[in-house]
Formats: structure tokens, C-alpha cells, sequence
């Protein structure tokens, strides 16, 4: 006689997986959360520079991107191998920048919220300076003063 | 009739569709978050003359189109131009810094309020180099700013609330003028 019962041999219960697609379903929803979608295709090659004194950029719907950069290799038959502009999906010439900075201010839902549109340029490190002041007198021109240098952050070196 | 057994849903493949969805997030998603220094730009004016400003109170910084640094027309390595831009806007000059720790040199700044860095940068030197530049700039502001916060409020300025970081950013405003050479 004896207190416990002996297992039947051979009768494993299995691991129940009922609760398996609750467990995916959280992570699901935690990356559908946190995703962010590429915005654009990019047309010309832009390797950030990197900066330790960043800081992050907080109202996205507020910011609209100008892309400086060599083009990529299948363009530069018709588009040189100089930097570029890219505004949205397509090359841009500096004198497109106050088209474009209307369109992502009127793009802004709450007027009142339309002075707080940054620029933010991504450019290649690579890129010469002359470009980025044409764009930055273009913005003065466009009456969109708030700028921002994309970087990508790095620790602090000393 | 006879009586139909009730049919339960197989919810084994729930788990497949979720998986599915879930690889395809996991592999559009970007975690990381945007970075950037920002800046402000001047906006433009009618006025034809500029504000006359103290030589002393400018520190000159340059970039030439071989991406070699000038600060007040000598030759410096990146590395000096942070501790370089500390002494500047620290120097107070004119002694009215209470806050300022300066050597109180009349060759160099006023006081942090009158202080002003000019990035100049040639139209050929990388942007790279302009924002290794804009770096050390706002690393020497940083730290300033920092050193006023633990002396002030006891932390450093990022966790301070928004009117102690107001009271710091009046103490030491970030002033830089960037510019074509």
C-alpha cells in the first residue's frame, strides 16, 4: 500500500500549447507598437555622421527629412556621381526645398502646431559642405528655422 | 434530431497566423530612435548691417577644404576644441559671471551671455567634419551647463524639470553662428 499513486508508464501528459498563441500574440502587439515603417526608398546613399551630444527626436509628424548623399550606383548615369537631394521618393534640386517645406508644413493638422515644423537633414558625411549651406539659406528662405543634424549617436570618446 | 455534439473551434493554427504577423513585424521594425543635434536657425532680416560685436567675444572656429580645424586663425586637433570652447564661454571677462569659473583673460570672452562661436565652414570641407565640429561645441556647452545643474539643483541638466533647465539655458545660452567662409 502506498500514499502515492504510481504513473501509469508510458502516459506522458504533454506540455499544453493552449496558451502559446496568447505569448505570441504579446509580442506581436509589443513589435506592431514599437514599429516604425521605413519612410522612404532611398535613391542616394547616406551614411549618418556620428555625434555623442544628440538628442532624440520626439514629434516625428513634425519633422519632415531632406536626404543628402552620392546616388546610389543605378543612377548615376543620369544623376552624376555628385551629391544629391532627395526630397520624398525623388532627386530634388535646392530650389524644390521651399516647395517641399510647404507641403510637409500644410501636411500638419493643427495650425498652431505648424511653427514647431523641424528640418531634419539626413546627410552623408561624405557630402560637401556648399550643399548643406544652399539648403540651409533655402530653409531661411522657407521661413522653417528649425533644424536638425541627423546623427547616429555614439559614446562619448575622452 | 439527435442531438449534435458542440463543435469547439481547433485554435491550433492561431498560434501559426500569429507567428506569421509576428516575423513580419520583427523583421520591418527599427528600434533605434532618431538622433540629432538641432539647431536654430537666424531668420532673415532686413536690417542691412549687422550688430557690431566685440572681436574678443567671438571664438572663430574653421573648417578649411582639406577638413583641417582653425580656431582663431591657428591649427588645433579636433580633440582640443571642446576644453578650447569650455575656457571661452567660461572666461568671464568682465567679471559679472557669478557662476563662471574663468581665468578672466581680456583676450577672451565677456561673459557666457555675450559669448558666441562661429562655425565657419569652407563650401568644400565634408559635413562630416562640420558636425564632428558642431559636436564638440555642444559637448563643451554640455558640460558647462552640467557642471551650473550639480551645483544648482544637485543633478545633471537632462533630469532637470523645465523651468530649472529655462534657468540653466539663460545662464548659459547656446549661442552659434555658422557661416560660409
Amino acid at each position: 500500500m502506498s500514499k502515492f499513486k504510481k504513473k501509469k508508464s508510458g502516459d506522458s501528459p504533454g506540455i499544453s500549447t493552449a496558451s502559446l498563441p496568447d505569448i505570441v500574440f504579446m509580442l506581436l502587439f509589443f513589435f506592431m507598437v514599437t514599429t516604425v515603417m521605413k519612410e522612404t526608398d532611398l535613391l542616394v546613399k547616406v551614411q549618418l555622421p556620428k555625434a555623442s551630444e544628440v538628442t532624440k527626436i520626439e514629434r516625428k509628424d513634425l519633422v519632415g527629412y531632406i536626404y543628402v548623399g552620392k546616388p546610389l550606383e543605378q543612377y548615376t548615369a543620369t544623376m552624376g556621381t555628385e551629391a544629391r537631394i532627395q526630397l520624398d521618393d525623388a532627386f530634388a534640386n535646392v530650389d524644390e526645398i521651399a516647395e517641399y517645406v510647404a507641403k510637409v508644413r500644410d501636411a500638419i493638422p493643427e495650425e498652431t502646431e505648424r511653427k514647431q515644423l523641424t528640418m531634419s537633414i539626413k546627410g552623408d558625411g561624405e557630402a560637401k559642405m556648399g550643399l548643406i549651406t544652399d539648403i540651409k539659406q533655402e530653409l531661411r528662405d522657407a521661413q522653417a528655422y528649425k533644424l536638425n543634424y541627423s546623427t547616429l549617436k555614439e559614446e562619448v570618446r575622452y | 434530431m439527435a442531438k449534435r455534439e458542440s463543435q469547439t473551434i481547433n485554435a491550433g493554427s492561431m498560434a501559426d497566423i500569429a507567428f506569421l504577423l509576428l516575423i513580419f513585424f520583427l523583421v520591418t521594425t527599427t528600434l533605434e530612435a532618431d538622433m540629432a543635434i538641432k539647431r536654430e536657425l537666424p531668420p532673415i532680416t532686413d536690417e542691412p548691417t549687422p550688430p557690431i560685436v566685440l572681436e574678443r567675444n567671438i571664438l572663430r572656429v574653421q573648417i578649411n577644404l582639406n577638413d583641417e580645424l582653425f580656431v582663431n586663425d591657428e591649427v588645433i586637433p579636433i580633440a582640443e576644441l571642446r576644453d578650447l570652447t569650455k575656457n571661452f564661454i567660461d572666461n568671464n571677462g568682465d567679471g559679472s559671471c557669478e557662476y563662471c569659473i574663468g581665468e578672466q583673460l581680456n583676450t577672451s570672452s565677456d561673459n557666457p551671455r555675450k559669448a558666441i562661436v562661429s562655425i565657419q565652414s569652407d563650401r568644400n570641407s565634408s559635413y562630416a567634419a562640420f558636425v564632428e565640429v558642431q559636436n564638440e561645441v555642444t559637448a563643451g556647452y554640455n558640460e558647462l551647463r552640467d557642471k551650473l545643474s550639480q551645483k544648482r539643483y544637485g543633478d545633471d541638466f537632462e533630469k532637470l524639470n523645465y523651468s530649472q533647465q529655462m534657468d540653466i539655458k539663460k545662464a548659459y545660452p547656446l549661442i552659434i553662428s555658422e557661416a560660409d567662409l
